[in-house]
């Protein structure tokens, strides 16, 4: 049961590093898609086959693995762009900082205490190194989809996270905060399209008016 | 029950607004809503309801210390949105009047929470339900100012989330059960995880201080506080900053219980003193008086923060000011908005001579600018003096005169662009506007029935309130 499921939350890692290195908003979003999918199977290996686990996992999957990800396609090809170009931080170094804040995280995550059915697990280094990949692509890009796609990675990190409480919990609180994420994701969205329609450009450079 | 009520007559608005038909009938479910709820909040005031220990919800001393504060600041704002939505029949209202309704509701909800999860979904939704609030003018910097909100506001809500499930594993690192109601993690004291808590206790301020408003992380403030219209900068300002403050202090009561509790006041009096310091030098800067007022909100979540960090006679004092600080913002952000609309600018280069133009309202921006740079007789002077004797008290001099230093620059700072924009001549341009916007007893009396409850709270502040502020104090501070 460890085993798949620290192979998953390597493939989650490995997916931190692809959107980081991607410079076609295509393969980011692709990228996120995936580990969205990845994260959502990962309620049902560690629970017992129970009917609200399942759903909470076929929320998990359709609203990160293919609503959003649609959400985000429609966004890139309504605003004409495929391609991030000239980013604050570049491809090779955001990937050094990726790289860096896995191997930060996997040392961080020695530091604090797990109680023993989780000590064999990944899931505190691969939420603490996909927070930190959120980050970097948040400050990291400019354009406006490519910040939706860091948060994404964000939240992303705090769903896995959030698998470690997940005997404890009671289902209700998950399902309010994946509701209120998936709302969250489409608010950002709708605000995307009115940018695109106020500025004629999804270039968060360009929002520039309100400073001192 | 009652305190469901809180919730579900908003929330029920909400929906009714949604569907109503007619643009020009629906903003008044705004006041109506607003004097239900504040019937409902005064009532359970004055006859606090029993909360049971593992309630998930309920109107507890601490909420019933501060929330019947937003609710009079909604009801004020519900009524100046009324006549506010009168001049702007241009734009649709529905969305904007059934999130407004909705935004008073997750209010209720939040600073009534006693479970971890729950507060940060009530939080998280009334950051999303406050959205649409901002971009209502859809112009382009509208959206600017939204899309900052919703970056910042939103990692910091991811933030706390994290901060939260940190919290949560502490709690069942400790052998806990997994009942994350605040009472029972408190309850749990020193059996909680130390690093797990104290990793939760960064994460929680950085996310809710966020919310708050709090330096560094005020960034999204000047802009959203300038864009919005004046009733969702005042509901902004005095509800969601002060449902933040319920989260941080009841997150702060169980860190305590935890054993960190002189970790966390030093971090929370570090954080409140550069937020008032920061404040201060932005306010000295700034031109622009919409601008002026976020800067003035971050100087007073620093207030806040300070006092939650000086033990129970300071967070006394920073309940007292959590309602000074809603009902003056709230006159100064509608006053302000009159004058925006009447001068049709917002800075100091292109404003001016405002007294001649529309002199109820600059009458009450000033009026309003000494009540809240704690002028007596106003509340802001009481609850602001308490805290300095709070720090006196726990031997934080340092902190008092640098709080003492904050207040003279933010005096000077906030003298110089009220008088900059109130005095002079009138511009031309600003005549021919006036006609469009005339002041009428609609957008002048909320404004009025703010400033005066402001003075009521520092003339004779009614023992009902202090006797509930005492409990909250009891409640954040059991004595073992």
């Amino acid at each position: 049961m460890t085993a798949t499921l620290n192979v998953l939350v390597g493939l989650a890692m490995g997916l931190n590093l692809v959107a980081l290195g991607s410079s076609r908003l295509p393969g980011l979003i692709r990228a996120v898609a995936l580990q969205g999918a990845v994260l959502g199977v990962m309620p049902v290996l560690m629970h017992a086959m129970d009917w609200r686990v399942t759903l909470v996992a076929i929320a998990t999957v359709a609203g990160k693995g293919l609503v959003i990800p649609t959400l985000l396609r429609r966004a890139m090809r309504a605003a004409n762009i495929e391609r991030e170009i000239d980013p604050f931080i570049g491809f090779v170094p955001s990937l050094l900082l990726g790289a860096g804040g896995t191997i930060a995280a996997v040392a961080l995550a020695q530091a604090l205490p797990l109680l023993p059915e989780h000590a064999g697990t990944l899931l505190v280094p691969g939420s603490l190194a996909s927070v930190l990949t959120g980050f970097v692509l948040l400050i990291g890009r400019t354009k406006a989809i490519s910040q939706v796609c860091g948060y994404l990675i964000l939240e992303n990190g705090i769903f896995l996270f959030g698998l470690l409480l997940i005997h404890a919990t009671p289902l209700l609180v998950e399902a309010g905060i994946l509701l209120d994420l998936t709302v969250g994701v489409f608010v950002i969205g709708i605000i995307v399209d009115r940018i695109q329609r106020a500025f004629d450009t999804l270039d968060t450079r360009k929002l520039t008016v309100l400073r001192e | 029950m009652n305190a469901y009520l809180l919730i579900i007559v908003p929330m029920a608005a909400a929906a009714l607004a949604a569907l109503w038909p007619g643009d020009r009938t629906r903003p008044w479910l705004l006041p109506i809503t607003g004097a239900a709820h504040v019937v409902l909040s005064v009532w359970m005031l004055i006859a606090p309801p029993a909360v049971s220990d593992a309630a998930w919800l309920g109107f507890d001393p601490l909420a019933r210390a501060m929330l019947p504060a937003v609710s009079i600041l909604f009801l004020c704002c519900a009524v100046y949105g009324l006549n506010y939505l009168r001049l702007r029949t241009e734009r649709p209202n529905r969305i904007f009047v059934a999130c407004l309704l909705a935004v008073l509701g997750l209010l209720s909800a939040g600073h009534m929470a006693r479970h971890l999860g729950l507060l940060w979904i009530a939080v998280e939704g009334v950051t999303l339900a406050a959205v649409p609030l901002l971009h209502f003018n859809g112009t382009p910097r509208a959206y600017e100012a939204t899309w900052k909100y919703l970056l910042v506001g939103g990692t910091g809500i991811a933030l706390s989330l994290l901060g939260s499930f940190c919290l949560g594993y502490a709690s069942i690192h400790g052998g806990g059960s997994g009942d994350l109601t605040f009472h029972a993690l408190a309850a749990q004291g020193a059996g909680l995880s130390r690093p797990w808590v104290l990793a939760a206790w960064v994460l929680l301020l950085a996310g809710y201080g966020t919310k708050m408003g709090l330096a560094p992380m005020h960034t999204w403030k000047p802009d959203a506080y300038g864009e919005a219209p004046a009733i969702v900068g005042a509901v902004l300002a005095g509800g969601v900053t002060t449902v933040a403050f319920v989260a941080l202090l009841r997150i702060r009561a169980v860190v305590a219980a935890a054993g960190v509790g002189p970790v966390v006041d030093r971090t929370l009096l570090v954080i409140g003193l550069f937020s008032m310091v920061v404040a201060a030098l932005f306010l000295l800067g700034t031109r622009d008086f919409k601008r002026m007022l976020a800067y003035s909100s971050v100087e007073h979540m620093g207030i806040l923060a300070i006092g939650a960090a000086l033990g129970g006679a300071g967070v006394w004092a920073a309940l007292f000011h959590v309602w000074n600080n809603s009902l003056t913002k709230g006159a100064l952000f509608l006053s302000a908005g009159n004058i925006r609309r009447a001068a049709g600018a917002r800075t100091m280069d292109e404003v001016g001579g405002m007294a001649a133009i529309t002199p109820r309202s600059a009458a009450i921006f000033v009026t309003g600018m000494f009540a809240v740079t704690a002028c007596p007789p106003f509340g802001p002077f009481f609850s602001e003096l308490r805290i300095l004797r709070a720090a006196f008290a726990t031997g934080n001099g340092i902190a008092a005169a640098v709080f003492l230093g904050s207040l003279l620059f933010v005096f000077f700072g906030l003298t110089r662009v009220v008088f900059g924009i109130v005095d002079g001549r009138p511009r031309t341009a600003a005549r021919k506007v006036r006609e469009r916007f005339p002041e009428t007893m609609g957008v002048i009396l909320p404004a009025v029935a703010l400033l005066g409850f402001s003075l009521l709270l520092g003339l004779a502040t009614p023992s009902v309130l202090i006797e509930a502020w005492d409990a909250a104090v009891i409640q954040l501070f059991p004595v073992p």
